[in-house]
């Protein structure tokens, strides 16, 4: 263990002095370190995040909140699914982890019924592999919305998904939609909606907001934190059968890790973190184009939490 | 795994239906052939004038390779995105996609058309010439004929890339094998995956045996060396000539 993390300070150390010259900010394979409060509780953290721009934002915060609270971090951020970054979550090669709280029990257990946020937050201690722990949710949730233009919502008057029964419309989402239960089958079976088409697109990245532009699409999924709902004025419809599980944002950490003074600084971060600001900081992260870690710091110094 | 490849292949219902194997097979080739008729239009009558002028061959080839650089699924996800909203309905997937599979083909039959055309014995044209051939006689009696070895090779490249590359169309809701893949990787169906990924492989290997036996039937006797001999040699001569091809 110890040589090993010997190991990670060396390469971490040489591909940090290899990086300077160039930022390396979004490079998958970076790994910086940062030392910034000089180690006053003890040993290090090494918070690490899923490959995308919104947990990379997040897995900044988490880390810009334990550094102001002199916390040692180190950083592995965009290792990629959940099947790469749970067993390195086990493994401690890395310590924390910013997740989302109903994907992250139907992951650890396909057979999880629990759908409302407090039902799922609740599940979670019994379902995660011995040695780790969740802190705090926030109620910050990315999850699949059914998301339709003001003109297609106007027109058939949509508010919930229930509403799209006997429309007729074009339904567009990832391919995975087609078969599972949060899919076409789960849209049959709680709201006894059924569509003229399905048509495979990315799960609420460009294509997807393409099809919408273009009308390609009636309806389509988009993920509930995306700021181009709002940028487009888009209607998303509600989900009163919770078709589509909660998905609080949640600190997964490596229970030895889990100091006092880690989980209030953590705990403290998703006190403030809601929707809604998630939002706002991801529509600087994807349209302002700034780096996700300068828009964790305004967060946290916004927030007093750093 | 690959016990439940074969099980998923071998899977009569998922043969049928428009979701099945055979109106994905159906798809995949039209996508690929309807480029390849584009990349046929396109490529041939420039590469034949390149390579009978000598005009342009630099600029053109510095082109056609600076395509073969070009990412065809970034090109693809661009073209949907920035154009989607500018092309009627029925061409909003399907023209990007067309268009991606013919920038990736052209390069292979263009270069090897002019350089077929091009390289062909001087003398011979000479000769042509001599004869009082026109300029289009030459081309067509001499130069053409000399020259299809290679560009149909340049097909068969232009379409093996074409076929293996038309996977991607199902990244933008399209159809074809590559739907099988696609689906496959997100619904965490790794027969399916693997079982479409093995289709493309065959389907490739057996446009590429067609494009052989074609290019047999086509090329000229004098050009492969396959002359009419005494019956008993003709056997062997057979056998040499199905080996180089």
């Amino acid at each position: 263990m110890k040589r090993r993390s010997m190991m990670f300070a060396t390469a971490a150390l040489v591909s940090s002095l290899a990086l300077t010259a160039c930022g390396g900010g979004s490079d998958p394979l970076d790994t910086s370190t940062s030392d910034s409060g000089s180690g006053s509780s003890g040993d290090s953290i090494t918070v690490g995040s899923a490959n995308f721009p919104e947990n990379v934002l997040l897995a900044e915060i988490y880390a810009g909140a334990l550094e102001a609270k002199g916390v040692k971090v180190s950083k592995k951020l965009n290792i990629g699914s959940r099947e790469a970054y749970i067993p390195g979550l086990e493994d401690g090669s890395i310590d924390l982890l910013p997740e989302y709280s109903g994907n992250l029990l139907s992951y650890l257990d396909n057979k999880a019924t629990a759908v409302s946020s407090d039902e799922v937050y609740a599940a979670l201690p019994a379902a995660l592999p011995e040695g780790l722990t969740v802190l705090d949710q926030s109620t910050a949730e990315d999850k699949d919305v059914v998301t339709v233009t003001k003109e297609t919502a106007a027109k058939y008057s949509l508010k919930s998904i229930g509403d799209m029964k006997g429309k007729n419309l074009v339904l567009g989402g990832p391919p995975e939609w087609k078969t599972r239960p949060t899919g076409v089958p789960g849209f049959k079976k709680n709201y006894g909606v059924e569509f003229k088409e399905f048509k495979s697109l990315d799960a609420g990245g460009p294509l997807t907001v393409a099809a919408l532009k273009n009308g390609t699409v009636d309806a389509a999924d988009v993920f509930s934190t995306d700021p181009t709902i709002t940028e487009n004025g888009w209607v998303t419809l509600e989900d009163p059968e919770n078709q589509f599980a909660a998905q609080n944002v949640v600190p997964i950490i490596n229970k030895e890790k889990a100091s006092d003074a880690v989980s209030a600084a953590l705990n403290a971060v998703s006190a403030k973190l809601t929707t809604e600001n998630l939002t706002s900081m991801m529509g600087e992260v994807n349209l302002d184009q700034k780096e996700p870690a300068d828009v964790a710091k305004e967060f946290l110094s916004s927030n007093g939490l750093s | 795994m690959i016990s439940s490849v074969f099980s998923w292949l071998g899977d009569g219902a998922n043969w049928s239906g428009p979701d099945g194997i055979t109106h994905r097979l159906v798809q995949h080739l039209e996508y690929s052939f309807g480029a390849l008729v584009f990349v046929l239009i396109i490529g041939i009558p420039l590469g034949l004038y390149i390579g009978h002028t000598g005009k342009g061959g630099v600029a053109i080839a510095g082109v056609a390779n600076a395509l073969r650089a070009l990412p065809t699924f970034g090109l693809l996800l661009y073209l949907v995105i920035a154009y989607s909203g500018n092309l009627p309905t029925d061409w909003i997937y399907l023209g990007p996609a067309l268009f991606v599979l013919v920038v990736l083909g052209v390069p292979a039959v263009l270069s090897n058309t002019y350089a077929g055309v091009q390289n062909v014995d001087p003398a011979a044209r000479d000769a042509a010439r001599g004869m009082g051939m026109t300029g289009m006689q030459v081309l067509w009696r001499v130069e053409v004929p000399n020259a299809l070895p290679l560009i149909i090779s340049g097909i068969r490249s232009s379409l093996l890339q074409i076929v293996a590359t038309a996977t991607i169309a199902a990244y933008v809701t399209l159809g074809g094998l590559g739907r099988f893949m696609i689906d496959g990787l997100s619904q965490r169906d790794y027969a399916q995956m693997a079982g479409g990924a093995v289709l493309v492989g065959l389907l490739a290997v057996a446009l590429d045996l067609v494009m052989a036996v074609i290019q047999r039937y086509v090329v000229s006797r004098g050009i492969t060396g396959r002359y009419a001999l005494p019956a008993a040699s003709a056997d062997v001569v057979a056998a040499e000539s199905s080996v180089s091809v």
